[in-house]
């Protein structure tokens, strides 16, 4: 078994178009959610969200290439960019040959398939762009992205709603571990803002019209965001050997199904996947100092996952810190693990922890530490990152300072 | 078909019984209908009645509509319809 260390980080998301950006922003618990601005927003009942603002793909991308890249892989390219570029690999031979791409989304080109639909039921054509298919299609981020680093080695795409990066990034880092990659680039991505993204989320009435506060007892729901969060995750050795910074250590992961419910999520799923990340990684339950909260906001998630802490953590769970950064840059969907292990980082790395902003009145169904309103300095050596997806899907990964 | 038939043929599809099965003071529970179903309910009422039903599943207290029943969701949407067709 090989141990895996992170090395690169990239994201783009409602708080910032690169990391030190989005964990200054954490940092100060500023708030990424804001009206939404597109397309007939005005039909929507829900118009707030953690929209990626002045992020334009002219001047970024050429045209052919504007051509091939929805949203959300516009984001997943910027933000590959990033953590390839502070990790400091470039992949070229045996690198290349074994190195790969697993990224997470949920709903892939859904801009796309939104502005063509709207093309041929709205407005009558009757003839679409010829790139609408590899444009939308859920893999075609982590194609790019193999195309533009020269990563040749096993690349695919994850989808389990809201646990697709997690389950991506559990995935990357197995196959570092069993040696099978020296390196993988790996996250997720998500880009549902849009008119009949948002559409389809209201359908289901968990959206707050006004504020995502999870554990606070006046919570009305989730808020959706967007962007991408990319990871290098390579092989300790490797990354010593070439003197790599080294941001943190991956240390366990586990997942688990509820076998339950479409949509409500079970507290037997959640802790059989945390307790399972906890045995995987080695460390016992007292040595966890904060974990990075699935946190959506609504009422069914929270007071379920603080239920489920409890179960695996006994008393220790009054001890650690829990917080959501949902809070500030929304529900990424797909995408929302990778952008949330960027809060673990700080916690390992600079010992900050990220707060649960909105934060108003207690709740006595979530009565553990959530870092409310300000983020807190903290000395953590490991930490959780949960994701509970619609469809009883969870993945948690546990994370180590080095 | 009055409202109130309408709404007790709405619940009773949901709930998979039959109309006569559907009494005024059963609650939802009483009929079987969980979350998921009461919001797909709210759903199939606001198609039949062409209205907009304040519903938020978060926090079914906090809107402004009486779910406890099947006699207190119809009157709320004879309220809603009586607000909003006039």
């Amino acid at each position: 078994m090989h141990r895996v260390v992170i090395t690169g980080a990239g994201s783009v998301n409602a708080l910032g178009h690169d990391v030190p950006s989005t964990l200054e922003a954490m940092r100060e618990g500023r708030c990424g959610i804001g009206p939404l601005d597109f397309q007939d927003v005005d039909r929507l009942s829900i118009q707030i969200g953690g929209q990626v603002h002045g992020f334009e793909a002219e001047g970024r991308y050429n045209r052919q290439q504007m051509s091939l890249y929805d949203r959300f892989t516009q984001f997943t390219l910027a933000a590959a960019k990033e953590a390839i570029a502070q990790a400091g690999l470039t992949f070229s031979g045996d690198l290349a040959a074994k190195s790969g791409v697993i990224l997470g989304t949920a709903g892939g080109g859904v801009n796309t398939w939104d502005q063509n639909y709207r093309l041929v039921y709205e407005e009558g054509k009757n003839r679409v762009h010829p790139f609408v298919v590899p444009k939308l299609m859920n893999n075609a981020a982590a194609s790019h992205v193999s195309m533009e680093f020269n990563l040749k080695g096993p690349s695919f795409t994850v989808a389990t709603a809201c646990a697709s990066s997690n389950h991506a990034m559990a995935q990357a880092f197995q196959m570092v571990r069993i040696g099978m990659a020296p390196a993988m680039i790996t996250g997720g991505s998500e880009s549902m803002l849009c008119f009949g993204g948002v559409k389809a989320w209201e359908g289901l009435r968990v959206m707050s019209k006004d504020a995502c506060r999870p554990f606070s007892a006046n919570r009305n729901g989730m808020v959706q965001g967007e962007g991408a969060g990319i990871f290098v995750f390579e092989d300790y050795d490797h990354a010593r050997a070439r003197g790599a910074e080294i941001l943190c250590e991956v240390a366990g992961f586990a997942m688990s199904s509820d076998a339950t419910d479409i949509v409500m999520p079970s507290k037997n799923g959640a802790a059989r996947a945390m307790a399972g990340a906890l045995a995987d990684a080695r460390v016992n339950a007292d040595q966890v100092g904060y974990i990075n909260a699935h946190g959506t906001g609504t009422a069914a998630n929270d007071k379920t996952e603080c239920a489920a802490v409890a179960d695996v953590f006994g008393p220790h769970a009054d001890k650690l810190m829990i917080s959501s950064t949902k809070s500030m840059h929304g529900h990424l969907i797909g995408g929302t693990g990778a952008v949330e292990l960027l809060a673990c980082i700080m916690a390992l790395r600079d010992g900050v922890i990220a707060p649960t902003i909105g934060y108003e009145e207690p709740d006595p169904e979530c009565a553990l530490d959530v870092v409310p309103n300000e983020a807190r300095d903290a000395d953590v050596d490991v930490v959780l990152s949960n994701a509970f997806a619609f469809g009883g899907m969870n993945a948690v990964l546990a994370l180590r300072k080095v | 078909m009055n409202i109130q038939d309408k709404v007790i043929e709405i619940i009773a599809e949901q709930a998979v019984l039959e109309t006569s099965d559907v009494a005024l003071d059963n609650t939802l529970e009483d009929l079987g209908i969980d979350s998921l179903g009461l919001v797909e309910s709210i759903f199939a009422i606001e198609e039949a009645f062409d209205i907009s039903i304040p519903f938020n599943a978060n926090d079914p207290s906090e809107s402004d509509f009486d779910i406890s029943n099947v006699q207190s969701i119809v009157a709320g949407i004879q309220k809603l319809i009586a607000e909003q067709k006039t």
